[in-house]
C-alpha cells in the first residue's frame, strides 16, 4: 500500500515545479523539505528569466507551471533584454522582492488539490528490488510511493566556502543532505562535483545612490505567465557602478586567500557566471567590470551587487566593495561565499529524467549539474509530470529539441553530460527562430492538454485564443497589391501581388496599418498580431528549417535500446565510452551526441538493422 | 613463412602483425606478402575464405574503418580514396596534399575564423548585457565573415580535383572528313577509332584517356559538324555540339572563320593539302606537326589543372563549399543579427559535413574565450 503517488525532495525551484505538476496531472504528491518556510526560497539572485532563462519560463507557464505566476506576483522590476532584436532572442527578465515570491509560490501550492507539504529530512531512498519505492525520513517514518523525485540542489554532500572558512550546508544557515549523499555515492552512480558561488548581500541604506547611474522599470506592460493579474507590485530602480584600478589590486594581492586559488575547491564553477577574482584573473587587461545594484526587495534594505560573485574572506570582500563608487560606507549584510555540491552525470538519466540504473528515481534541478531557478523548474515540470505519468500508468512527456527549450535542455543534459554547471542560452537552440517566448504557449499549451496538466481556467483562454489566432491567419490570406499597401508603409514592388501574410515580412505594418486592411483584426490583442507578425518576418528560414527537422525526427524513429555500441564495428573508444554513457535511445540522440561524426551513426545504423534483422 | 591448406603448401611469403591501435586502420591488421601469380593469390584467398568470420574487404573498407576509428578524418579519407584510383604523377601528388591533412589543416583555419565570427554575434544575442559585449564586436565579426568569404570563393576558383581524375576533355571537332578520327588515332597512339576516306564515318563520340607529358587528357572524338537528313548522323552532330560546350580543349580541325573561340586551330592531312592555310599544320600520316601540337596541348593542360602539389578540391568538397559561401554572404548582407547568426549557424553545419565534427560547445569555447562574462 503506498502512502503517496509521488515525493519530491526539496522545496527549490525544481521540487516546487515537479510536486505542482505531478499533482496537476492527478497523482498524490508530498513535498518534503527540512524547512517548511524555506520553500520557493531564492538563494541566489533575486531575478528571474533573462535571456534564455526567460523562454524556459514562460514554456513551463505554457504547461500551467507556477514560477512564471510567482514571478509576476513578486516582480519590483520588469525588464526586456534585446528589445531592439528579434523576439526570438528577447529574454524577459525582473527582479523579484524575495519575500512576495516565496509568499506566491507557498499560495500556488496550498491552492493545488493533491498535494501535501512534509517537513522532514529525507535521509534515504527505500529501495526493494533495484527499483525506488519509496523514502526513510530523518524522524524514522517510512513514506511509500511510486516515484521518488530528488531535487536537492546543492544539499547533496554541500561545502561552503568562505575565505578560509569552511563548513557543511547547502545554503547559509541550513544544513547538508549528508546521509543521501552518502547513499547514492554508495550505489554507485556516476557522481561529480561542482561549484557555484554567491555575491555579499549589501545594507542598501549605506550605498551612496546619488552618483550612480540609474535603470527603470522598463514601461511596457508585458508579464511572464499568460494568466496573471498584470503587474501587481510597486517597481523599484536598479544601480549600475563599477571596478577600478585600486579594487583590482586589492582583489590581487588577496588571491591566494582565495578557495579558488589555493586549490581548496576542485568542483568546477561556470565559466559564464565567474567570480571577481576569477574575472581579474582570467581578463587581467580589463580595467574595470560592471557591477548591478539590484534591490532585493520592497520592504528590504538588502542589495544584490550582480557581477561579484566572490570566496574571498570577508576583510577582502569589504576592503574591495569600498573602493567602488556609492559604496565607499558599506557595511556587508552577508559575505558572498562558494558552494562545492554533487551533482549526478545527467548522462545516467534518461529522457524523463529517471535514473536508468534505478527505476522509481527521478532527479531535477543542480543535482543534474544546471544552474539557474528557470533550468531548475523546467527539469522539475519534466519530472514531475513523468513521475506522476509512470505512477498512473499515462504516457511520458517527452518534448524534443525542435519543440522547446526544455527539449534543447533535456536532450543537452543526457546526451551530452556537462563539465560545468549548464546554463541556458539561445545560442543552445539550433532552432531558436521558432522557439520565441512570445509563442511558448502556441507551442506548448497544446502538448500540454494533451498531457493532462492543465487547468480548466487555462484551457478555456488557450481554446479562446488559438481560434483567434486561426481567424487572423485566415483574415491575412487575404491577396493584396503594393499599391494597396502604400498608404501605410513605404513599398517598392506597387504591381507584385501577395498574400498579407506573405507582405508583412517585406513591409513593416503596424497593428493600425493591419486593423485598416483587415477590420476584423480589431478584435485581435496585440501580442497576438505581435506573434504572427513575427511568425511572418522568418517564415523561410521556418521554412528551411522544417526540412532539417523532418530529418531529425525520422532519425528518432529508429530505436537503438538493444544495440551494443561496443558491438559497433569502427566506433572509437572514445564515442563507445560517450555512447555507453549517455545510451541515447534513438539514432538521431546518438548523432547528436559531441564527437559523434555521420559515418560512425552510419556504422550504429548498420548495427541497429542487423539487431533488427 | 610457408602458407599452407588443408596440409598442402600454397606459397612461402611473409607475415606482418599490426596490433591495433596503433595500426592505420585502428584495429588490429595482419599483412600476407606473397609471390604475386593469380594461381597462388587466388589459392590464397579461397584458403583464407575457409576461415570462419573472414571475408574480402569491400572497395575502401580499410579506409573507411580508419576514418571510423579516428586514426584519419574524413578530409584525409578522401584523399586515400583519391590516392588509391591515382594514375598520374599530378593526381599522386594532389592526393597526398589532400592525404597529408593539408585540406583539414585549411578546414580547421576556417572553422576557427567561422566559430570566432559566430561567437561574436552569439554573444551580441546572448550577452548584450554584459559590458565586454559592445556592438562593435559584432561589426567587427562582419569583417571576419568577408574575409573568409573571399578566401573560399579564391579556393573555388581554383582547378577541380576531378580533372586529374578524369583528364581534360579536349574534343575534336570540324566538318566531315576533316581528319579527326586519325589525328584522334594519331594523339591517343593507337587505332581508336575506325578511319574511312568516306566523309561521316564516325557517327558517335569516341573517348580515350591519355597521359601527355605526364597530364592526364582525355580525347574525344566527334561526328563531323554538316546539314544532313539521316536521323543517326543528326544524332551525332547533337552530340558533337554537347561535347564541344563541355570541352576543356577544342581541336578545330576545319575552316579558320568557324573556328570556335579559345579553340585551336588546326590545319589537318598535311601530307595531302598543301599548306597556306592558317593554323597549326599538322600531318597524322607522316607526324609532321605532331610534337607541337602536344606541346601546346600539354601547355593548355597545364594551365586547366591544379598546380603539382597544390590542394585540388573534389566535387564533394565545392558542393560544400558552395553552401558555405551561399551561406557567409547571405549573412554578410544580413543587418538582422538572428538571421546573421542562423547563416552562420548553416555555414558551420556544412563546414561540420567536410570534417564531421565541432559543435555548439566549440562555439562556446570561443566565446567564453574572448568575452569576459559573467553576473
Amino acid at each position: 500500500m503506498r502512502d503517496f503517488d509521488v515525493l519530491v525532495v526539496g522545496g527549490g525551484h525544481a521540487g516546487c515545479e515537479a510536486a505542482a505538476a505531478a499533482a496537476r496531472m492527478g497523482a498524490r504528491t508530498a513535498l518534503i523539505s527540512f524547512d517548511r518556510n524555506q520553500i520557493g526560497a531564492m538563494s541566489c539572485n533575486p531575478a528571474i528569466g533573462g535571456l534564455g532563462k526567460g523562454h524556459l519560463v514562460r514554456e513551463v507557464d505554457a504547461f500551467d507551471g507556477i514560477i512564471a505566476r510567482a514571478a509576476d506576483h513578486a516582480a519590483i522590476h520588469y525588464r526586456m533584454l534585446n528589445a531592439s532584436k528579434g523576439a526570438a532572442v528577447q529574454g524577459p527578465r525582473i527582479q523579484a522582492d524575495r519575500k512576495r515570491f516565496k509568499a506566491a509560490i507557498h499560495d500556488l501550492l496550498a491552492a493545488q488539490a493533491g498535494l501535501e507539504i512534509v517537513e522532514a529530512e529525507a535521509r534515504s531512498l527505500l529501495i526493494e528490488d533495484g527499483r525506488a519505492v519509496g523514502l526513510e525520513l530523518g524522524d524514522g517514518r517510512t513514506l511509500r510511493a511510486a516515484a521518488v523525485i530528488l531535487a536537492t540542489g546543492t544539499f547533496l554532500n554541500g561545502r561552503m566556502f568562505c575565505g578560509e572558512a569552511l563548513s557543511d550546508g547547502g545554503r547559509v544557515g541550513e544544513a547538508a543532505a549528508r546521509t543521501l549523499g552518502e547513499q547514492l555515492r554508495a550505489l554507485d552512480l556516476p557522481m561529480g562535483r561542482l561549484k557555484t558561488g554567491t555575491p555579499p548581500r549589501l545594507d542598501g541604506r549605506t550605498i551612496d545612490w546619488s552618483g550612480l547611474e540609474v535603470q527603470p522599470s522598463d514601461d511596457g506592460d508585458w508579464t511572464f505567465s499568460d494568466m496573471g493579474p498584470g503587474r501587481v507590485a510597486e517597481q523599484l530602480f536598479c544601480a549600475i557602478t563599477r571596478t577600478n584600478a585600486q579594487t583590482h589590486d586589492i582583489i590581487r594581492a588577496a588571491l591566494d586567500r582565495s578557495p579558488l586559488f589555493s586549490g581548496a575547491i576542485a568542483g568546477q564553477g561556470p565559466r559564464y557566471c565567474p567570480s571577481i577574482e576569477d574575472k581579474i584573473h582570467r581578463f587581467a587587461d580589463r580595467d574595470s567590470h560592471q557591477i548591478f545594484l539590484e534591490p532585493e526587495g520592497l520592504d528590504d534594505h538588502l542589495v544584490y551587487p550582480n557581477g561579484n560573485s566572490t570566496s574571498l574572506p570577508e576583510d577582502v570582500q569589504c576592503a574591495f566593495l569600498r573602493t567602488i563608487k556609492g559604496l565607499e560606507s558599506v557595511e556587508i549584510a552577508q559575505p558572498g561565499y562558494a558552494v562545492e555540491y554533487d551533482h549526478i552525470d545527467p548522462r545516467a538519466l534518461s529522457s524523463i529524467l529517471e535514473i536508468r540504473a534505478l527505476p522509481g528515481v527521478f532527479c531535477a534541478g543542480q543535482i543534474n549539474g544546471t544552474t539557474g531557478y528557470e533550468e531548475a523548474a523546467a527539469q522539475g515540470l519534466i519530472a514531475g509530470l513523468n513521475a506522476a505519468a509512470q505512477a498512473l500508468g499515462k504516457e511520458p512527456v517527452i518534448l524534443d529539441r525542435a519543440s522547446s527549450y526544455i527539449g534543447v535542455l533535456i536532450d543537452d543534459l543526457v546526451l551530452q553530460g556537462i563539465t560545468e554547471p549548464y546554463r541556458m542560452l539561445t545560442a543552445r537552440a539550433e532552432y531558436r527562430l521558432r522557439l520565441r517566448a512570445d509563442n511558448a504557449a502556441t507551442r506548448l499549451t497544446p502538448i500540454a492538454i494533451a498531457a493532462g496538466c492543465v487547468g480548466e481556467e487555462r484551457k478555456i483562454a488557450f481554446a479562446a485564443r488559438s481560434a483567434q489566432r486561426e481567424a487572423a491567419l485566415d483574415a491575412l490570406q487575404l491577396v493584396l497589391t503594393g499599391a494597396d499597401l502604400s498608404n501605410y508603409a513605404e513599398v517598392r514592388a506597387a504591381g507584385e501581388k501577395s498574400t498579407l501574410f506573405d507582405w508583412m515580412r517585406f513591409v513593416d505594418l503596424s497593428d493600425d496599418a493591419l486593423v485598416a486592411l483587415v477590420p476584423s483584426l480589431a478584435a485581435m490583442p496585440s501580442s497576438l498580431l505581435a506573434e504572427i507578425r513575427e511568425d511572418a518576418r522568418y517564415a523561410p528560414y521556418l521554412l528551411r528549417q522544417d526540412a532539417e527537422i523532418r530529418a531529425m525526427r525520422a532519425n528518432e524513429a529508429i530505436g537503438l535500446d538493444s544495440v551494443d555500441f561496443r558491438a559497433v564495428h569502427g566506433l572509437s573508444t572514445e564515442m563507445v565510452e560517450r555512447l555507453s554513457a549517455a545510451r541515447p535511445s534513438t539514432l538521431g540522440a546518438a548523432g547528436r551526441i559531441r564527437g559523434i561524426t555521420p559515418a560512425a551513426v552510419a556504422a550504429i545504423l548498420v548495427q541497429a538493422k542487423r539487431k533488427a534483422a | 613463412m610457408a602458407f599452407r591448406h588443408n596440409g598442402a603448401l600454397l606459397d612461402t611469403g611473409l607475415a606482418l602483425w599490426f596490433p591495433g591501435p596503433a595500426s592505420v586502420t585502428g584495429e588490429d591488421l595482419a599483412e600476407l606478402h606473397v609471390h604475386g601469380g593469380r594461381a597462388v593469390l587466388a589459392a590464397m584467398l579461397a584458403a583464407l575464405g575457409d576461415i570462419d568470420g573472414l571475408r574480402v574487404a569491400e572497395a575502401g573498407e580499410f579506409t573507411r574503418r580508419a576514418f571510423a576509428n579516428g586514426r584519419i578524418d574524413l578530409a584525409e579519407a578522401e584523399g586515400l580514396a583519391d590516392l588509391l584510383a591515382a594514375e598520374t604523377e599530378g593526381q599522386r601528388q594532389a592526393a597526398l596534399a589532400l592525404a597529408g591533412g593539408a585540406l583539414g589543416r585549411m578546414v580547421d583555419a576556417w572553422q576557427r575564423s567561422l566559430l570566432d565570427a559566430a561567437a561574436a554575434v552569439e554573444a551580441a544575442l546572448d550577452f548584450s548585457d554584459e559590458d565586454d559585449v559592445d556592438s562593435g564586436a559584432a561589426s567587427r565579426s562582419m569583417a571576419t565573415i568577408r574575409a573568409l568569404a573571399t578566401e573560399i570563393a579564391e579556393m573555388l576558383a581554383n582547378p577541380p580535383a576531378e580533372r586529374l581524375r578524369d583528364g581534360v576533355v579536349t574534343v575534336l571537332a570540324g566538318p566531315p572528313n576533316a581528319g579527326k578520327s586519325s589525328l584522334f588515332n594519331a594523339l591517343v597512339d593507337r587505332d581508336a577509332a575506325i578511319v574511312s576516306p568516306l566523309a561521316g564515318t564516325t557517327r558517335d563520340r569516341i573517348e580515350a584517356p591519355v597521359a601527355l607529358s605526364g597530364l592526364p587528357f582525355l580525347f574525344v572524338d566527334t561526328a563531323g559538324l554538316r546539314e544532313s537528313q539521316d536521323e543517326i548522323e543528326l544524332l551525332g552532330v547533337e552530340r558533337t555540339n554537347q561535347a564541344v560546350r563541355e570541352a576543356d580543349i577544342i581541336l578545330w580541325l576545319g575552316d579558320a572563320d568557324d573556328c570556335p573561340e579559345g579553340a585551336i586551330l588546326v590545319a589537318a592531312k598535311a601530307d595531302v593539302q598543301a599548306d597556306t592555310r592558317p593554323g597549326l599544320v599538322v600531318s597524322a600520316k607522316t607526324g609532321t606537326g605532331l610534337p607541337a601540337l602536344r606541346a601546346l596541348l600539354a601547355e593548355r593542360a597545364a594551365a586547366l589543372l591544379p598546380k603539382p602539389g597544390s590542394l585540388a578540391l573534389n566535387l564533394r568538397h565545392r558542393m560544400i563549399l558552395a553552401d558555405v559561401l551561399t551561406a557567409l554572404d547571405a549573412a554578410a548582407a544580413e543587418a538582422d543579427l538572428l538571421v546573421q547568426a542562423e547563416q552562420l549557424r548553416i555555414a558551420r553545419a556544412a563546414l561540420d559535413r567536410m570534417t564531421g565534427r565541432a559543435g555548439v560547445e566549440d562555439m562556446l569555447d570561443a566565446l567564453f574565450g574572448r568575452f569576459c562574462i559573467g553576473k
